[in-house]
This record gives structure tokens, sequence and C-alpha cells, in this order.
């Protein structure tokens, strides 16, 4: 089989991956992916940003597809069925998070892409044709979900419903603010209506508002350049979502906060940012991360998105457009993912 | 025109207030309002020099207005109540710590929590209902809305729950909200100055496993050895700190000069704790890959409700909880403050204010 390593823009076949990987093993399903999300990581890792990337890589952690072949022990699974395949591939299995069904804080975490199985050989990821994985972790995809709109469902719609159920802001008619509008922040949008929140997008872009009240139904929109009406909002958000990846300051969202407000940030600056303590001090407020989710908690969070109709906004795009998708991508031109049709474009 | 301290109410007072930005404390005469009919009048006996008097004096927060007279950990026995007073009567020991009003009717109000409500009333520097400023503990008298007193239990030691009030009430509010109360759990205490040490104390209490994290490796035999902490570790020690990686439930910062994060954040286990009750006055730096790959969090707290702090002290004396401290008259009071400054005490100075405040 050929993958498209995204930064060389070279196809290698088969051969020169070692078999061991590709065989299905008992526990085992293998997939034949359909769609693939370009998630803005893949932009990182492709471009070496965060200074662990292994080349070649082949980038891709929101896919679905179908099951080709399953191992023998496999009891979740059928051939035909549609499932995806999300940000990783493996965990111990034994440690404290992964009996907790958290195997995204499992230390040893296996990445579906850029990582190594314990054997040593290297995963990949889904801007490939097909990908064999350990049952645990694929997701059995509703068939009420778009394809296209749910693959993004695997990184950037686990990455905001996990923190919205781990620090409680689920309650309804609270007040959630969901900081930057891209992939993560929209489906954080999303979810926040579905969960009878009150919703206020806060963006740097007051171009966003329209989409953002009409579109995606949030209630309100707060351009963060507009001193008046931060103003006018300080003290009325019981939490907020910050999905900003660039630095930025943490205080102006701080003062959004009401007494006992929680900031999740589920962004990564590759920069420390500053947090002034007062804020937290005066306000009893918190400043908390999360990072994507365990298997249990992701299969849970397909399952709500189906049951409210919760897919991404999505642009599907060619495997041979994925460069401009990325520069694109860079400069925040999508609404609100790329997605690659990957079973009819990657030709061999 | 305005009145002047000792004239706008009708009961002479002393005290020793700093008058400027040097922060130098003196002899000051001001005056008290009359007792009210919910109030209590009382003398004062023993007042704590919390770190909070040292930054207000020299105005280090930049809120200061002077003439200021600090204390906000004070203890006294009551000596006038008010006809409508029903918790207090005369010859009772009253507590007072960092607030002596609050709007009394705000959803924090009515939650006990009247430290977050946004019109609450410091017991010093801030304006009460009546437009005088309020002046704190390093004082003979002071005049109080009962629901601000605090029952002092018996069994404690006068001079040593003065600083219970606050110290003990900053630390002892966030492992409740935070969830760092339970027995079994590995905490860390940043800093062993008033706070840290009465939070090792308040967490072996709750049967947790402490670890006293500082600067000062000669700190290390009082900690383990007096205060019953249970490690130590050396903060600028990177190998005792890498080794100490991964193993808190929480971590109490009571550290308010500027420090790193990152360290501290590496010592908390997956969805750990790092709570700041310092107020270190510049933004600290927070790195945001470690708070994601452990769902950790940074959180706040300040002070505690009226309710909580008659929790913690009843608390205190059902475990016999007793701050350390050294006993000063008055007129050491400046060079407590110095010596503050450079952290040496252990861990709290208490004016003895009934034996050694005497007027001019």
């Amino acid at each position: 089989m050929k993958c498209l390593n995204q930064t060389h823009k070279v196809f290698f076949d088969s051969r020169s991956v070692p078999r061991a990987f590709w065989e299905n093993g008992d526990e085992d399903v293998t997939i034949k992916i359909l769609f693939c999300g370009v998630c803005h990581s893949d932009l990182h890792v492709a471009k070496n940003e965060w200074g662990f990337t292994n080349y070649p890589v082949v980038p891709g952690h929101e896919m679905v597809g179908t099951v080709m072949k399953v191992g023998s022990d496999v009891k979740k699974f059928k051939v035909g069925e549609r499932v995806g395949v999300g940000v990783i591939v493996g965990s111990c299995k034994k440690c404290e998070s992964c009996q907790q069904d958290l195997e995204n804080y499992c230390p040893q975490t296996i990445f579906t892409y850029n990582s190594h199985y314990t054997d040593g050989t290297k995963t990949y990821g889904g801007y490939s044709d097909m990908i064999v994985v350990d049952e645990r972790y694929v997701l059995r995809f509703p068939d009420n979900l778009p394809l296209e709109g749910g693959a993004p469902l695997l990184c950037a719609g686990i990455t905001v419903y996990s923190p919205m159920k781990y620090y409680g802001m689920t309650e309804p008619g609270k007040h959630l603010g969901v900081a930057g509008l891209g992939g993560l922040g929209h489906v954080a949008v999303k979810m926040g209506k579905a969960f009878g929140l009150k919703v206020t997008v806060i963006s740097s872009s007051p171009k966003k508002e329209t989409e953002a009240i009409e579109r995606l139904g949030a209630d309100s929109f707060l351009v963060t350049s507009d001193p008046a009406k931060m103003k006018a909002a300080l003290g009325t958000m019981d939490y907020i979502i910050d999905t900003v990846s660039a630095v930025h300051p943490l205080l102006p969202l701080l003062s959004l906060l009401k007494l006992n407000g929680k900031l999740v940030t589920v962004g990564l600056p590759d920069k420390p940012l500053e947090l002034p303590i007062f804020p937290l001090v005066l306000g009893r407020k918190l400043v908390g991360g999360s990072d994507i989710g365990g298997m249990k908690e992701t299969q849970e969070m397909l399952d709500f998105c189906a049951k409210h109709g919760i897919a991404a906004d999505v642009e599907v795009i060619q495997m041979d457009y994925i460069n401009t998708a990325m520069e694109r991508l860079a400069k925040s031109d999508v609404r609100y993912r790329f997605v690659i049709d990957v079973a009819s474009s990657l030709s061999q | 025109m305005a009145m002047s301290s000792e004239n706008e109410h009708p009961v002479k007072a002393f005290g020793w207030a700093a008058r400027d930005s040097s922060g130098h404390l003196s002899p000051f005469k001001f005056s008290r309002r009359a007792t009210q009919e919910k109030d209590v009048t009382f003398k004062v006996l023993y007042c704590g020099i919390c770190h909070s008097d040292l930054h207000n004096v020299k105005n280090e927060w930049g809120i200061t207005s002077y003439p200021v007279i600090p204390g906000h950990e004070i203890v006294g026995v009551v000596t006038e109540v008010g006809a409508k007073v029903t918790k207090f009567k005369v010859g009772d020991k009253v507590g007072v710590g960092c607030m002596v009003g609050s709007c009394r009717s705000c959803a924090n109000c009515k939650d006990n929590l009247e430290n977050y409500c946004p019109k609450m009333i410091l017991t010093y520097g801030t304006k009460y209902y009546d437009g005088t400023i309020t002046h704190g503990g390093y004082s003979d008298i002071m005049v109080l809305d009962e629901h601000f007193g605090i029952k002092i239990p018996d069994n404690l030691p006068l001079d040593g729950s003065a600083l219970i009030l606050c110290a003990g009430i900053t630390v002892y509010s966030p492992l409740k909200y935070y969830g760092l109360d339970k027995a079994g759990m590995h905490l860390g205490v940043v800093g062993l100055g008033g706070l840290g040490h009465m939070a090792v104390k308040f967490a072996k209490a709750m049967g947790l496993k402490v670890t006293v994290i500082s600067t000062s490796p000669n700190k290390k035999k009082e900690a383990m050895e007096h205060l019953g902490a249970d490690e130590f570790l050396v903060s600028r020690n990177t190998e005792e700190m890498q080794f100490a990686m991964d193993t808190m439930d929480g971590i109490i910062d009571t550290v308010s000069a500027v420090h790193s994060l990152l360290p501290l954040i590496g010592l908390l286990k997956n969805n750990g704790k790092l709570v700041m009750v310092g107020a270190p006055e510049k933004p600290l730096e927070l790195p945001i890959m470690p708070l994601l790959l452990g769902r950790k969090i940074v959180g706040g707290s300040n002070i505690g409700g009226i309710k909580e702090t008659q929790e913690m002290i009843d608390f205190a004396a059902k475990h016999n909880i007793v701050a350390d401290i050294e006993v000063i008259p008055m007129d050491y009071v400046n060079t407590a403050m110095e010596r503050l400054s450079k952290a040496d005490v252990k861990y709290r100075f208490v004016i003895d204010i009934a034996n050694s405040l005497k007027p001019i």
C-alpha cells in the first residue's frame, strides 16, 4: 500500500515498511480509510514545530472508514462496519489511567502517528489508505453521523467534550465562553448549546460574528479588542474553553469569569502564558488543562453528537490539495476543518 | 471639612499606624464608633502580624491610603454588646480576621462566602458603611458587627489562635474547596512561613502525607521534627525535585515572591491541583503543555467565609493545632516588620497588645 508523506510529498511503497505492522493481529482491526480530518496538530508535526517529528511522517488522527478484517479475538467489530480512529492507537492497558479508561493520560500512550509501538515500529496516520489498529482504540461510528463531518470529532470533538464533562461545564442555563473559533471552538459552541448552556464566542475577529450566531447558534459574540464590550461582560461567565494556540493574554479571559469560574485551555501555545495570580486568588478561579480523552469517553462523545445532530463544519478536499490546505490552515482560512476524501483521491 | 481620625467617632482609641510608604509604625490617636445594636466592642488582647500588613504599610500593592492601622488577626475580650447581639456576651473571647463587613444580601454572602462579596469590607484600610476608614488590630479596642466575630474555643491559647484567623483560614479553605482534605492524599506545601506552617499542621490533622517544598535547606529539621512534615524538598535541588515528580495530589503554594510554576506542576500527579494562596504582584509564567498532558489545574483562594472560619478554628481546637509564634511588645513592631521581610520568624509575630500598647 502507498502512503502520501506530507512534508516531502513522496510516495513510498509498502516494501519499505516493516511487515509486522501491516499484519492484522488477534485483537486488531484492519480499516479502509474513507475520510481523514486535517487537525492543526498535523501541521505542527509536519513542520516539526514541536521539535519531536521523526520523518517521514504520515499525519492524520481524525479518520473514519470501514472494517476490512478482524482478528480472531476481536469482539467489538465486524467486517463492513463504519469505524473511527482518533489520536491514540495504543497504551499500556495496566496503569491507573488505563484502568480508568483514561488511555490518553497513560505515560506510555502510543499516538496514531509519529509514535512507536512497543516493538519499535513507527505509527502512521490517516493520510493513507488503510490502518491496522487494536480494537480497544477503534470507535464505533454512529450510523446517523455524516462521515465527513464526523471525522474531525475524533480529535477536535473529544478535545472539547472531555473537559466540558470533567470540569462540570454541562449544567443547563450556565454561561460558557468559547475563546477562538476554529476547529475546536466551533465544535465547543455546538456542544455547549446541546448541553443547554448559554454560549458566548470570544474572538479577535469581528467578522466571525454573523457566522457564530446565525450558523453555529452562539448566543452572543465578544470581540476581545472592544474594551467597552469586554468591560460589560466582566464576571459573567461560569466557564471558558480556551482553544487558542497562539500566545495570548489570560487576564482578559480570567476577568470574564464569575467567582469560582474555570478557564480550561485545550490549545497548545508553544511558549508559556502569563498568569496573573491576583484574579485567581480574589475570585477563587482556576486555569486547567485537558488533553483529548479516553476511548470510552470518545465513544460517549460520538454517541452524544449523533443524538444531538452535531458534526463539524468541513471543507472536503482531495489528497493532492493537502499542501494548499495546510497553508490555508496556517492562516485560519477554513470553516472549520479540512477533511481529506481519502478513498476517492488517494490513488495507488 | 473632613473629620480627623480622632474626632470622627465618639469613643477614643489608640493604636499604632503607618503614615507613609516607609511603612514605619508609630503611636496614633484615633476613635471608634459607639456600639451599635448589632455590634460588640472588645478590648484587643493579641494581634498577629500578617505579611499583608507589611505589604500594606509599605503600599506595595498600590492601594494603601494613609494613615493605616494594620492588623487582621485579632483576639480580644468583649466589653460591651449591642441590644440585638446574640452571639456574644460581655467577657467572652472573640476573634476577628480579615473582614468586618459585607453586603449580606448577594449570592456570595447568602452562601456564607462573604470573602467573595464584591462589597466586602476589610478589617483595615477600607471604607465602612458610615464612610469612615476601618482601622485594624494594632489598637486597644475594636467595635465589630457580631456577624464577623469568631468564637475562640476555650482550649486554644489566645496568642496562638490570633493568626489562625487569617493564616489558618487562608490555607484551610482551599484544602476543603479543592478536595485536598482526604486522608491518604499527598499534599505539597510551598513556602514555610505563617501560611505554610499552618498548612502543614492542618493537612497532617486531616491525615494527609505532607511534603514541604522550600528554598531553604536549613528549614528541613524543623519541618520534619517539629511540624510533622513527612518529607522535605529543596526546590533548587533539581535531582530531588525530579525524583518527586508526579507524586502529589495537590500543592498549596504560599509564596508571594515571583517564582517558577513549572517544577511545581511537575510534582503533581495527573488531575493534580496547584493552589495559589500567596499573591505575587507580577504575573507568573504558566507552561500550558504540562497542564494539558496531566489534566492539572492552577487555582486560587482568598481567606474564607465567616462560617468556614468558625469551622476551621473549631477543627483547630479539636486537633490541638496551635500556631508557632513569637510574642512581641508593641514597640518592637518596626523591627518585627524588618525581620518579617527577611522571613526571619518562626512563623508569625504576635503583638501582646493588652500588656504593651500604652497610650501616649
